[in-house]
C-alpha cells in the first residue's frame, strides 16, 4: 500500500536538494549542484513510478500530513490525495523534470548562475508536486503560487537583461490576476461547503447544485457557476488562456530548459489539471463549461495564428503551447476531462522535446534564436533534427504519434458536445489543426532544411547587446551538443511517439479515471459517445490511427505541412509577398491583437495614474494640506488675528472700553 | 511561577535602559552596545515563560498581578494577558533585540541614549499589552510616545522636526479622547478596571460615542485611512530602528487596543459602526495600495504598504467571525516580522548609499547577491506569497470577509495584484537590471551582523508560513470567548449620556 512515509519523500527530496544547492551552492564544487539535484529528482521519479504502479493496481491514498491552521471550528491541512490522476501527473512531472535537469548540465554549462539554476528547477519540482499531490484547496493554492514564484525567478534568471526582468514581473502580475479570481473561488467553496478538503467538497457538491447566490441585488446566479468561473479565472492565468495569456510568450526570456519544463510541460498545465480535478464541481454548471470551452477555442485558434509570424524559434514553440493549452481547455469544456489530461500528458512529452530541441538548435547557433538565420541544420545536428521531427509530427497529430490520439479525441469531443459554444469550438480546433501544421513545419523547414542562411548574413546582425547572444560566423559550422543534451532528446522522443498508442485505451476508455473524474453523461454526453464510437467501430489504437488517415483533421494537417513546404523551401517569395499584400493583418498579428499595448496603457498606466492622483490630491492636498496642516495653519492665523488686538497702546484699549460700555448700555436699554 | 513574569517583562528592559543610560558612553561604544544587547536579550528571555507556561484552554487573563496604586480613585497596578497579548509581547521583546543588533555600528553618536530609548520603549509597550487597569494602560500608552519622539527627533532625517510634531500631535489628539472615555466609564463603574468596563451596560448612543472616542486614539495608531498621513512622514524621517519598532509593534498597539477596549466595552456600538470600520479598512487596502504604487522613496512605499496591510487587521476584526478575528491577529504578528525585515533591508542600503530613493539604485543583485535573495524573500512575503507568514493572515481575512459579503472579499483580494505590483516593481527597479551607478558598483554584501538578523526574520517568516498553527492555537480560546462576548448585547435602555 501507499504510505505517508513513502509519499512525503517525493516532494521533499527535490526540496532538500534545492535547499542545499541554493544555500551552499557557492561553497560546493560545481558538479555538486547537478549531482545533488539530479539525485533528488531521480529518486522522486523512481518513487513516483512506484506509486503509479500501486495506484494502477487500484490503491487510492488520502491522508493529511499535518494541520496547517485552525480558525474557529475550521481546519486547514496539508495532505496528499494520490489516485491515478495524481500519480500520472507525478510521473510526468518528475520524468520531464529529470530530463530537463540532465539537459541543463549541457545548456547552462558556462553560466555563472549554474548552481542557482539547479536549485530553482528542483524547487520548482517540489512546488509542482505539492500542487498535484494536494488533497485540499489551500495546499493547491500554495503549490499554485509557489510554481508562480519559481517561474518568476527563472524568467528573470538573467537579471541584468531589461526584457527578462520586465517579463518576469509581467508574468507574476498577470498570474496574480488569475489567482485573485482563484482565491475568491476558494472563498466561495469554503463559505458554502465549510471545508476545503476535496473529498468533503466533492461529496457535498451535488446537494448545492441548485443553490443560488446573489452578488448584485436582484440578480441571482447559480452558486456552482459563480464558483467554477472564479476558479477558472485562476486556470486562465496559470494555463495562459485569453485574455490572461500575455505573459507566456514573454516568459521565453528565461533559459530554454525552463521553457520546456515550466512553460510547456508542467506548470502551465496546472490549470487544466485543476479543472479536471474539480470535475465534480464543473459538471454542475453547463454555463461554466460553455465559458471554458469558448475561451479555450479562442486561445487554440487565435494564438495559433500568432505562431505563424514569429521568427524567434522559442516564440514559435511558445505560441504553439498556448494553442495546445487552448485545445486542452476545449476538451475540459466538452466534459472530456480525461481527454484533456491525456493531451496534457502527450503534450508534456512532445512539447518538452520540441523546446529542448529548440534549445539544442540555439546552442548550435551560438545563441542566435532567429529562424531566418538558420537552415540545413539537419546536416550538422542529426539527433536534434530527428527528434524535433518526431516532436513536430506528434504536435500536428500525425496518426500513430502521441499527439494524434489525444488531439483527435479532442476534436471528436468538441464535435459531439452539445453545450452552447461547441459549434465554434469545433470549428476552432479543426482550423487550428491546419494552422498548427503550417507554423510547426514552417519552423521545421526553415531550421532544418533549405539554405545555410547564417553564411549569407551580415555578421553584425546576429549580435545583440548583451553577452548571451553571439550567432554563428559565416564560416562557422553548427555543432550538436554533447550526450547530456542528446540523451534527454532521445528519451523524450520515445514517449512522444508511442505514449498515445499505449495509453489511449486505459485512459480514455478504461477504468483509469474511474472515481477520479466524474462526468454527468446525461447532460454532457460527448465522452460517452466517443467511447461508444471507439468500442463499436475502431476497437484498437491501430485501427483508430488508420482511420485517422482518412479523416478531415489529417487532410488539414497534411495541407498545412505541404503549404509550409511549398512556401518555405520552394517559393520563399510568396510569404514575403503575402506579408506586403496583407500588411494590415500582419500588423495586427505583429502587435499580438493589441493585448499588450492595451494592458500597458489601460491597466498599468491607469493604476499608476490613479495612484498618483490619490496620493497627490487625496493625501497631500486634502488630508494633509486642508485638514492636518490646515488645522495648524488656521490656529496660527487665528492667533495672528487675536494678537492684533493686543497692540499695547493705551488709546486702543480705552477706545475698546468706551465701545464696550456703549454696547452694554444699548443692550440693557433696548433689549430688557 | 517563580517570579512575576509580566512585571519583570515590563521593568527589566526599562531598568536595563536606565543602566545603559548611566554607564554607557560614546567613548566606550563597544561596551555600551554589548551592555544594551545583554539587557535586550535578558528582557527577551524573561518573556519566554509567557509562551511556555501559557494555558491554551484558559479564556480569561493569565499571569495576573494585582496591587494597589492610587486607592483614592480605585486605580490598581493590575497586569494580565490573554491569547491576544502574549504573541504581541513576544514580538515586542524579540524586535527589541533585533533593533539593538541592527543599530550596532550604524549609530555612532549618543549610542547609550539610542539603545536606552529602545529598551525603555520595549518595556512600556509590553506594559500597554499587559495592563488591565485603564489608567495604568493610559500611562504606558502615553509614556511610550516619548522615547519614540526622541528617536525620530534626535537620530532622524532632515525633516525630522515636522515629522515628530506631526506624529506627536496626531497621536496625542486621539489619546485625549480616549482619556475622556475612560473617565466616563469610571463614572459609570466606579473603577478603572477593564473587566468592570466589560460588564457595565451602556445604551447604544453612549456605546457609539465611547467607540468613537477609542476609535480616535486607535485608528490614528494603526493607522487607518484617513488619519494615516503621519506614518509615511514619521517613517521617512525615523532611523532604521525607529521605523522597525514603529511598523512592527507600535501599529499593533492600535489593533490590539481595539480588541482590548473599543470592541468589548462597546460591543453594540462596534456592531453599529462596523460598516464604517469595514469601509475604512477596504479604503485602506485599495486606495493606499494604489498610492504605494507610485512612491519614489522606498521607506514611504513600505510605510504605505504597512497601512494597506493593517487594513486587513481592522477588516478581520470587524467582520466578527473567527476566521477574520484570528486572521487579523496572525496578520499583526506576520506584519511585525515582514515590515521589520523590509525596513531593515532599506536600512542596509541606506547605510551604504545614504539614499532612500528607488531611482538611486538599480542592479543591486550584481554586487549584493545574498542581500538580494533576502530582499526578494521578504518582498514575496509582503506580496502575500503562500508559505510565508504574509499569506496566512490575508488568506484568512479574505475568506472570512467573503462569508459576510462577496464584495468585501473582492476588494480585499485586490491586494494580491496591487501588493505584488508595488512590492515587486520596487524590487525590480532596485535589485534587478544592470549596475546603475558607481554607488551600486561599490556596494559590499551583507556583513555577519546583518546576515544574522535577516536570517532570523527569514526563518520566522517562512516558519509561520508553513506552520501558522502555533499563533492561532494561542489566540483560539480567547478569540472564541471574545466573539461570544461581542455577540451578547450589553445595552442599558434607560441610561442617558
Amino acid at each position: 500500500m501507499i504510505s505517508m512515509s513513502l509519499l512525503v519523500w517525493i516532494p521533499l527530496l527535490p526540496l532538500l536538494a534545492a535547499a542545499v544547492v541554493g544555500l551552499f551552492g557557492c561553497k560546493l564544487p560545481r558538479a555538486a549542484a547537478h549531482v545533488l539535484t539530479i539525485a533528488g529528482v531521480g529518486a522522486a521519479f523512481a518513487l513516483s513510478a512506484l506509486v503509479f504502479s500501486k495506484t494502477l493496481a487500484g490503491a487510492v491514498y488520502n491522508q493529511n500530513l499535518y494541520t496547517w491552521l485552525t480558525a474557529g471550528d475550521m481546519q486547514f491541512h496539508v495532505g496528499f490525495l494520490v489516485d491515478n490522476l495524481t500519480s500520472m501527473m507525478m510521473v510526468v512531472v518528475t520524468f520531464v523534470s529529470l530530463m530537463v535537469h540532465i539537459y541543463t548540465i549541457g545548456y547552462m554549462e558556462e553560466d555563472p548562475g549554474y548552481s542557482r539554476f539547479f536549485s530553482y528547477i528542483s524547487l520548482f519540482t517540489f512546488s509542482m508536486l505539492m500542487l498535484v499531490m494536494s488533497n485540499n484547496f489551500v495546499q493547491l493554492f500554495f503549490g499554485w503560487e509557489a510554481v508562480g514564484l519559481v517561474s518568476y525567478l527563472l524568467i528573470g534568471f538573467w537579471y541584468t537583461r531589461p526584457t527578462a526582468i520586465y517579463a518576469n514581473l509581467k508574468a507574476f502580475l498577470v498570474n496574480r490576476v488569475g489567482d485573485f479570481g482563484f482565491l475568491l473561488g476558494i472563498g466561495m467553496v469554503l463559505y458554502y461547503f465549510g471545508s476545503l478538503d476535496y473529498a468533503t467538497v466533492f461529496q457535498a457538491a451535488p446537494a448545492q447544485a441548485a443553490t443560488q447566490v446573489s452578488l448584485f441585488p436582484g440578480v441571482s446566479w447559480s452558486l456552482m457557476t459563480v464558483t467554477c468561473l472564479l476558479l477558472f479565472v485562476g486556470a486562465m492565468g496559470k494555463s495562459a488562456q485569453v485574455p490572461l495569456h500575455v505573459w507566456l510568450p514573454d516568459s521565453m526570456e528565461g533559459p530554454t530548459p525552463i521553457s520546456a519544463l515550466i512553460h510547456a510541460a508542467t506548470m502551465v498545465t496546472a490549470g487544466i489539471f485543476m479543472v479536471a480535478r474539480m470535475s465534480p464541481l464543473y459538471e454542475l454548471s453547463t454555463t461554466a463549461l460553455s465559458t471554458v470551452m469558448v475561451i479555450g477555442a479562442i486561445t487554440a485558434l487565435f494564438m495559433g495564428f500568432l505562431g505563424i509570424i514569429q521568427n524567434d524559434i522559442k516564440r514559435v514553440v511558445a505560441y504553439s503551447t498556448l494553442s495546445q493549452l487552448g485545445y486542452m481547455t476545449v476538451a475540459l469544456g466538452a466534459s472530456a476531462y480525461s481527454v484533456a489530461i491525456f493531451h496534457l500528458m502527450t503534450h508534456a512529452f512532445f512539447k518538452a522535446l520540441l523546446f529542448l530541441g529548440a534549445g539544442a538548435v540555439i546552442m548550435g547557433m551560438h545563441h542566435d534564436q532567429d529562424i531566418r538565420h538558420m537552415g540545413n541544420l539537419k546536416k550538422y545536428m542529426p539527433v536534434t533534427w530527428f527528434t524535433s521531427l518526431i516532436g513536430s509530427l506528434a504536435l500536428i497529430g500525425t496518426p500513430f504519434f502521441a499527439g494524434f490520439y489525444s488531439k483527435d479525441s479532442i476534436i471528436e469531443a468538441a464535435k459531439l458536445s452539445e453545450i452552447p459554444g461547441s459549434g465554434f469550438a469545433y470549428f476552432a480546433v479543426l482550423a487550428g489543426v491546419f494552422v498548427t501544421a503550417f507554423y510547426s513545419f514552417r519552423m521545421y523547414f526553415l531550421v532544418f532544411h533549405g539554405k545555410e542562411k547564417w553564411r549569407e548574413m551580415k555578421h553584425d546582425d546576429a549580435h545583440h547587446d548583451d553577452g548571451h547572444h553571439h550567432g554563428l560566423g559565416a564560416h562557422d559550422d553548427p555543432h550538436e551538443p554533447g550526450w547530456v543534451v542528446k540523451l534527454p532528446l532521445l528519451l523524450l522522443a520515445i514517449p512522444s511517439f508511442v505514449i498515445g498508442y499505449i495509453a489511449i485505451e486505459p485512459m480514455l476508455f478504461g477504468h483509469f479515471f474511474q472515481g477520479v473524474i466524474s462526468v454527468n453523461s446525461g447532460e454532457h454526453a460527448a465522452m460517452t459517445e466517443i467511447a461508444h464510437h471507439y468500442a463499436h467501430e475502431l476497437q484498437t489504437p491501430a485501427a483508430m490511427a488508420l482511420h485517422g488517415f482518412l479523416s478531415l483533421p489529417f487532410f488539414l494537417a497534411a495541407g498545412g505541412v505541404a503549404l509550409a513546404w511549398f512556401f518555405y523551401t520552394r517559393r520563399p517569395d510568396i510569404p514575403a509577398a503575402l506579408q506586403t499584400r496583407f500588411a494590415a493583418i500582419h500588423r495586427v498579428l505583429e502587435n499580438k491583437y493589441g493585448f499588450d499595448a492595451f494592458n500597458e496603457r489601460f491597466f498599468a498606466g491607469g493604476a499608476r495614474c490613479l495612484g498618483s492622483q490619490l496620493w497627490q490630491i487625496g493625501d497631500v492636498k486634502l488630508i494633509d494640506g486642508a485638514i492636518v496642516n490646515g488645522t495648524a495653519n488656521s490656529i496660527g492665523r487665528l492667533a495672528q488675528l487675536v494678537r492684533k488686538l493686543q497692540t499695547g497702546r493705551i488709546y486702543n484699549y480705552a477706545f475698546a472700553m468706551i465701545i464696550g460700555v456703549f454696547i452694554l448700555l444699548t443692550f440693557f436699554r433696548f433689549i430688557h | 511561577m517563580a517570579y512575576p513574569i509580566l512585571s519583570v517583562s515590563i521593568w527589566l528592559p526599562i531598568l536595563a535602559g536606565v543602566i545603559v543610560l548611566l554607564l554607557g558612553d560614546d567613548r566606550r561604544a563597544c561596551f555600551t552596545r554589548w551592555l544594551a544587547l545583554a539587557g535586550g536579550l535578558m528582557a527577551f528571555l524573561v518573556t519566554l515563560p509567557l509562551y511556555t507556561q501559557f494555558n491554551y484552554a484558559d479564556t480569561g487573563f493569565q499571569f495576573q498581578e494585582l496591587s494597589n496604586w492610587i486607592p483614592a480613585f480605585n486605580i490598581f497596578y493590575h497586569l494580565g494577558v490573554d491569547g491576544f497579548a502574549v504573541p504581541l509581547i513576544l514580538l515586542t521583546s524579540l524586535t527589541t533585540v533585533i533593533v539593538i543588533i541592527a543599530a550596532w555600528e550604524v549609530i555612532e553618536k549618543n549610542i547609550a541614549q539610542y539603545m536606552a530609548c529602545f529598551l525603555i520603549m520595549s518595556g512600556l509597550m509590553i506594559g500597554v499589552f499587559s495592563a488591565l487597569d485603564a489608567i495604568l494602560y493610559y500611562v504606558f500608552w502615553e509614556a511610550m510616545l516619548i522615547p519614540m519622539f526622541l528617536v525620530i527627533g534626535m537620530w532622524g532625517g532632515p525633516n525630522r522636526v515636522y515629522a515628530t510634531i506631526k506624529f506627536f500631535l496626531y497621536t496625542l489628539l486621539g489619546s485625549l479622547l480616549m482619556l475622556v472615555a475612560f473617565i466616563y466609564l469610571f463614572h459609570q463603574t466606579g473603577s478603572f478596571a477593564i473587566s468592570d468596563f466589560y460588564q457595565v451596560p451602556l445604551d447604544l448612543n453612549a456605546q457609539k460615542l465611547i467607540f468613537l472616542a477609542f476609535f480616535a486614539a486607535f485608528a490614528v495608531k494603526i493607522p487607518m485611512w484617513p488619519v494615516h498621513t503621519w506614518l509615511p512622514d514619521a517613517h521617512v524621517e525615523a532611523p532604521t530602528g525607529g521605523s522597525v519598532v514603529l511598523a512592527a509593534i507600535m501599529l499593533k498597539l492600535g489593533g490590539y487596543s481595539f480588541l482590548r477596549f473599543a470592541m468589548p466595552i462597546a460591543p453594540d456600538g462596534a456592531h453599529a459602526l462596523g460598516g464604517m470600520m469595514i469601509t475604512l479598512s477596504l479604503i485602506a487596502i485599495v486606495y493606499i495600495a494604489l498610492v504605494a504604487l507610485v512612491q519614489k522613496d522606498m521607506k514611504k512605499l513600505i510605510a504605505y504598504s504597512s497601512i494597506s496591510h493593517m487594513g486587513f487587521v481592522t477588516l478581520g476584526f470587524f467582520i466578527f467571525n473567527p476566521l477574520g478575528l484570528e486572521g487579523g491577529m496572525v496578520q499583526m504578528i506576520s506584519h511585525g516580522f515582514i515590515s521589520a525585515a523590509m525596513f531593515l533591508c532599506v536600512g542596509v542600503l541606506y547605510d551604504r548609499v545614504h539614499s532612500r530613493e528607488i531611482s538611486a539604485y538599480g542592479g543591486v543583485v550584481n554586487t549584493m547577491p545574498i542581500f538580494a535573495a533576502f530582499a526578494v524573500l521578504f518582498a514575496m512575503a509582503n506580496s502575500g506569497l503562500p508559505a510565508t507568514s504574509g499569506f496566512v493572515g490575508e488568506f484568512m481575512v479574505i475568506l472570512g470577509s467573503l462569508q459576510l459579503n462577496f464584495w468585501y472579499a473582492f476588494l480585499a483580494a485586490t491586494t494580491l495584484i496591487f501588493g505584488a505590483a508595488y512590492t515587486l516593481w520596487m524590487v525590480k527597479r532596485v535589485f534587478f537590471g544592470g549596475i546603475a551607478n558607481h554607488h551600486v558598483a561599490e556596494l559590499k554584501d551583507l556583513n555577519k551582523r546583518e546576515f544574522l538578523i535577516l536570517s532570523v526574520l527569514a526563518l520566522l517568516v517562512i516558519g509561520f508560513g508553513i506552520y501558522p498553527k502555533p499563533i492561532t492555537d494561542m489566540t483560539h480560546a480567547t478569540a472564541l470567548q471574545f466573539l461570544q462576548h461581542m455577540a451578547t448585547p450589553k445595552l442599558l435602555p434607560q441610561a442617558g449620556f
